[in-house]
Formats: structure tokens, sequence, C-alpha cells
């Protein structure tokens, strides 16, 4: 057994538990906080396939900016002490549904693509070694420059107008 | 050649980033300026868009691209650009005595307008589907603010959540488009779009990303049936806001639709001249019906300007045709400043008439208005004769060459729709006239300086340009699109 297996192993438990424990736990905080760890497993996933930028983004992005932003809203609303919401009706018997339509696509491609390739084919080499970082940066730096730029501008915008409609004018 | 950044780049979209750095000065600025002396703010914002204007004009004339085929400097993007940036200076004036007046004054609303405005500069010189995206939000997002900006009124709060969130699902159908494109041809630019698309990749992923892309820009232009929100919103935004809007935000939005549609799909004629002579033709006939049952005098302005998106489209629907092509966009461009000035003025009449509380917003408060007010009187009849199309004003210069060109294209039948709808609009426009000359009623009119001086140039544009429209054709003639 190699060491990437035993890792990928150790990780899919993990993946799995955690994944399990934030749809189970009854409490919103709780599930952001086992939703964060799943991301960092499938982080780690990335590496093992050798894609550092993508696993890098998944940790910043999602584990990092935006879970915040869920940890935010959460606490905020006070939806960690709400009552469990009403189910819909039928909405049990939709999800088996629609879960058992999600395992046949998976077991079928699976099987489909074993028969055909024997393994799934490992990414460009070229993706292992830090060369597609500098790529990223290059791309976005030199051809899509002006995009760039005009992003930031459009967050100071956002920001400026966040503020100006949630700020009161003195005795107004 | 330098492979990062040239001085060609930045001179390309000189006058969008002077007015960049401009509203990024103001915002610090303004904290400076206390709280009574907001006026200020306004008059260095103006300042602001005359410099922007003054390099536009001085750079006529001029071609270049820029930032590796991301915008593009042509006398397409100078004559918009120059029009974008004097809708900008209207919107200013109107707002300057009117945000004060409503208790509404504060400095970061210049500051919004400014990028609003440089959101749509940037999408009218877009060459690249990811700019076109960027720059639809950097206009938008100020809007939302600014229809929202009136806090107190909950109708306000309304218009802005409502733009807010429409707006927002149609920028997905238009990023949904440019995924669609980009899967199809492997490129965001026009240039790449068309050469995979003449080589002959896979037309029916690019036909429904076109598609997908018209759905975007129809929601920003308010076309039927993407025209839901623009009731709503443009009367419960604050009435200087709606003015700005109803002009910048479409004439961007027809610039952008214009330049992909010409430059991008002429491969695709086949597939979008159809849709694009329905979409006309239920725009010019949706607004014009709805209009007709409407009393408050900023929803029947909003009907109407949906009505005349119907009619600008109409130049759209030729585009597939190299001969009719380069006359039906000088109709286009002369139609918008038709519509731009018109639009400022009947704004600016509504905007002295408006009172506190959202009052004095009825068509019923208009009686009388000639026996109090003449000039006033006299400027909003001007306004709806040119919405109408009626002769001596720009709008019928605007209407004849659009129906012109629409014929030349072989169109009769869009033209015949024109006429018809045209027919029907001039009985609420005319109703708002009658009531001002031929009810009895004590309207109330503010004398504001700004406001005074908006409706009563844009009344005198209206005239005299219909007398001597040749010139401003001619320009618009001129301001062929650059290909690459």
């Amino acid at each position: 057994m190699s060491i990437d297996l035993i890792l990928f192993l150790i990780l899919a438990v993990v993946a799995v538990a955690t994944a399990l424990g934030m749809l189970l736990s009854k409490n919103a905080v709780y599930s952001a906080l086992f939703l964060v760890l799943n991301f960092a497993a499938i982080a780690v996933f990335y590496l093992l396939l050798g894609a550092p930028f993508i696993a890098i983004s998944q940790v910043t992005v999602y584990a990092g900016a935006i879970m915040v932003l869920f940890l935010f809203v959460i606490m905020l609303l006070g939806a960690e002490t709400l009552a469990p919401s009403k189910v819909l009706r039928g909405q049990g018997w939709a999800a088996f549904g629609l879960a058992v339509v999600l395992v046949a696509e998976t077991v079928y491609l699976l099987v489909s693509r074993h028969a055909a390739v024997g393994v799934i084919a490992r990414p460009d080499a070229f993706l292992n070694t830090m060369d597609s970082l500098r790529e990223i940066g290059k791309a976005l730096f030199i051809q899509y420059l002006l995009p760039f730029e005009v992003t930031s501008i459009l967050l100071l915008v956002a920001m400026v107008g966040a503020i100006v409609l949630t700020r009161r004018e003195k005795g107004g | 050649m330098s492979q990062y950044i040239n001085p060609s780049d930045l001179t390309t979209i000189l006058p969008a980033i002077v007015l960049t750095v401009w509203a990024c000065a103001l915002l610090v600025a303004d904290l400076f300026i206390p709280h009574e002396r907001k006026g200020w703010t306004a008059v260095l914002a103006a300042l602001g868009l005359v410099v922007s204007l003054d390099i536009t004009l001085i750079q006529a004339g001029g071609t270049s691209t820029g930032f590796k085929g991301m915008v593009t400097l042509d006398g397409f993007s100078t004559f918009l650009n120059a029009l974008l940036l004097v809708s900008g200076l209207f919107g200013v004036a109107l707002a300057y005595g009117y945000v004060r007046r409503m208790g509404l004054e504060r400095g970061e609303y210049y500051t919004l307008l400014l990028f609003s405005v440089v959101g749509m500069m940037l999408m009218v010189q877009a060459s690249d589907l990811i700019v076109v995206f960027i720059a639809l939000e950097l206009l938008s997002i100020p809007l939302y603010v600014l229809a929202a900006l009136n806090v107190r009124q909950i109708e306000s709060e309304e218009a802005g959540l409502k733009y807010f969130l429409l707006g927002s699902f149609s920028t997905g159908f238009l990023v949904y488009g440019i995924a669609l494109i980009f899967g199809a041809t492997g490129s965001t630019s026009y240039s790449g779009i068309v050469t995979a698309a003449s080589a002959g990749t896979s037309s029916l992923l690019l036909t429904i990303g076109a598609a997908l892309l018209l759905v975007g820009f129809g929601f920003k232009v308010a076309a039927v049936p993407f025209h839901m929100w623009t009731p709503d919103v443009y009367q419960g935004a604050p009435t200087s806001v709606t003015a700005f809007m109803s002009s910048g935000a479409k004439i961007a939005g027809f610039a952008a639709l214009l330049r992909v549609f010409a430059l991008a799909f002429p491969t695709l004629t086949a597939d979008l001249t159809p849709i694009l002579a329905a979409l006309a033709a239920l725009t010019m006939i949706g607004g014009n019906l709805i209009a007709v049952s409407q009393t408050n005098i900023k929803r029947l302005l909003a009907y109407s300007s949906i009505a005349h998106a119907g009619y600008i489209l109409m130049a759209f629907v030729p585009y597939g045709n190299p001969q009719v092509m380069p006359v039906s966009v000088a109709a286009g461009l002369f139609y918008l400043v038709a519509y731009a000035v018109t639009n400022f003025g009947a704004w600016g009449v509504v905007i002295a008439l408006e009172k506190q509380g959202g009052k004095g917003l009825e068509i019923s408060d208009y009686a009388g208005l000639f026996w109090k007010n003449r000039p006033l009187a006299l400027a909003m009849t001007v306004f709806m004769l040119s919405l109408i199309g009626f002769p001596p004003t720009i709008g019928m210069v605007g209407k004849f060459y659009l129906f012109r060109a629409v014929i030349d294209g072989g169109f009769v039948w869009l033209a015949i729709v024109g006429v018809v709808t045209s027919l029907i609009s001039a009985y609420y426009y005319l109703r708002v006239v009658v009531n001002m000359f031929m009810q009895e009623g004590e309207p109330q009119t503010g004398s504001e300086f700004w406001v005074n001086f908006t409706w009563g140039l844009t009344a005198l544009m209206t005239i005299i340009i219909s007398f001597v429209p040749q010139p401003l054709f001619a320009w618009a003639s001129s301001a062929v699109l650059r290909l690459f």
C-alpha cells in the first residue's frame, strides 16, 4: 500500500464523516464547522491529484472567506436557536429518488470508464508543478489585466454602496 | 512593445480612467465637505465629467485597441461616450437641487453616479465578453444603491431590492450565455468568436449562448418580455436617479448589444434576426398598450421608456445586412441621442413638479399648468410631442431615420408596427398635454436653477436639432464600428 492510498483512505473517512456530521447536527453553527472540515479534507484530495492551485483556492475561498460569511449570517440572524423548519410534503421521497439517480449515475460512469480506460487518467504532469500557478498569474496580469483591475473598482463600489445604504445620517 | 502594458492601452480608455481616478478622489474629498455644503460635491463631480468629456472629444477620430484586445476605441465609442458623459452631467444637474429638497443629500450620490458612468463607458468600449460582464456590474451596482437611496420611503427600498434581485437574475443569464459561447468557440473576445464561428464550430451552442446574452441585455434595456421590473423601479427610485438610469443604462446596454451582435455574431444572422424583430415588435406593442392606462407620470414615462427600447431595437434588426447596417447603426445612435435629450427634459419637468412624500406625481396634478407656468408647460408639450414623434421635434426626425433604415432592410411590417404604436402612444402623451392646457388646477412648481436649465436646454435642443439634424446624423454615420 502506497502512502497516497493510505492518505486517501484516511481522508475519505474524514470527508464522509464530516459531511454526515454537517447534515445530521441539529445546531447550525456545528453544521457550518463540519462543512469547514469537509472543505479542508477535499482540499487535500486536490493536492493528492496534483492540483495545488485548486487546493489552495479551496482553502482560502471556500473554507476561509465563504464559511466566515456563513458563520456571520448564522450568528447575526440567530439561526442556531431557530426551531427546525417544517418539512415539505413528499420531500423525503423526492430526496431519496434524487439520491438514487445520483448514485446510479456515479456507478455507471465509474464502471463504463473503468472498462474503457482501465484507470482514470492522472492529470497532466504539467499541473503537478508550481508552473501552473505561474501560468495562472501570467494570464491574470497580462491577458486579463483590465478585467482584473476593474473588478477591484467594482468591489470598492459595492462596499461604498453597502455602507451608504446601512449607515444612517446623523439625525436622519 | 512591452509584454505587460503599453501607453496605447491607457489612452484607449483614458476618459474612463480619468473618471475613475476622479471618482476615487471625490470619495475622499467628500469627507472634508461639510454636510450643509454637499453642493460642492456635485460641482466637483460635474467638473470630472467635463474633463472626461474633453478628453473624449480630443480623442475623436482616433482608433485603437488596448489591453490585449479587451477594449476598443473607435468612432462608435467616442460618440456614445460623449453621450453618456453628457447624460451624467444632466443627471448631476437634475440631482443638485432635488436631493436637497427631498432630504437625500449624500456626497456618495455623485461618486456612485460617476462610477456608474465609468461602467457604462467601459461597456461601450468592451470588445471581450468578460469586460462586458464586469462593466455591466460596475454600471448596475451603483444604480441599485441609488434606487434605494430614499430609505425613509418604502417604495424606494422596494425599488432598490427589486432592481437588485432581478438584475442579478438577469446577470445570471448573461454569464450563462458567455459560458456557452466560450464552450462553443473557446474564446470570449469578439474576434476569437468570429474566427471560431466562421471555421464552423458547433453553431447550436453558440446560438443558445447568443440568445441568453440577448435575455441579459434585454433586461437591462427593459425590452418586453423582460420589462416587469421597470415601472416599479422607475416609480420607487428618487426621480433624479430614474432620469439618469432610464437614459444611461439604456444607452450602454444598446451599445454593448450592438457591438456584440455586429462584431461577434455575424454568422448567426439567420437565427437571430427573427428573434430581434419579434422582440422589437413585442416591446413597442407591449410598452405602448400598457402605458395607455397609467395615471402616475413616473409609471407613464417608465412604460414610455419600454416602448422606446422597442423603437431602438428596430435599428438592430437588419444588423446582418452589410448594405443597410451602417445606416441602421447611425439611425440607432441618432435615436439614442433623441431619446436621451427628450427623456431628461421630461424627467426634469417631473422633478420641477414633485413634492415631498411622492406628491405631485399624478397626471391630474398637471392640470392647469399652462396657466400657472407657461414655459414649463410648453417645454413639457415639446417633450411629449417628441416622444410621440410629432414634428417639429427631434423625436420625429429620429423615428424617420429609424423607419427608413428598417424599410431598407426589408422589414416593412416592423415599420408599420412602429407607426401604429406611435399613433397609440399619441393618446397617452397628449392626455398629459390636454391636462396642462384644458383642465383647471392649481399646480405648484418648484424653481431650481439647474432643473430649469435642464428642461429649458433640452427643450431647445429638441426643437433646434429637428430643423438641422444633418450635422448630428453625419456624426452618427461616421461613428462606425472598428473591425479587428
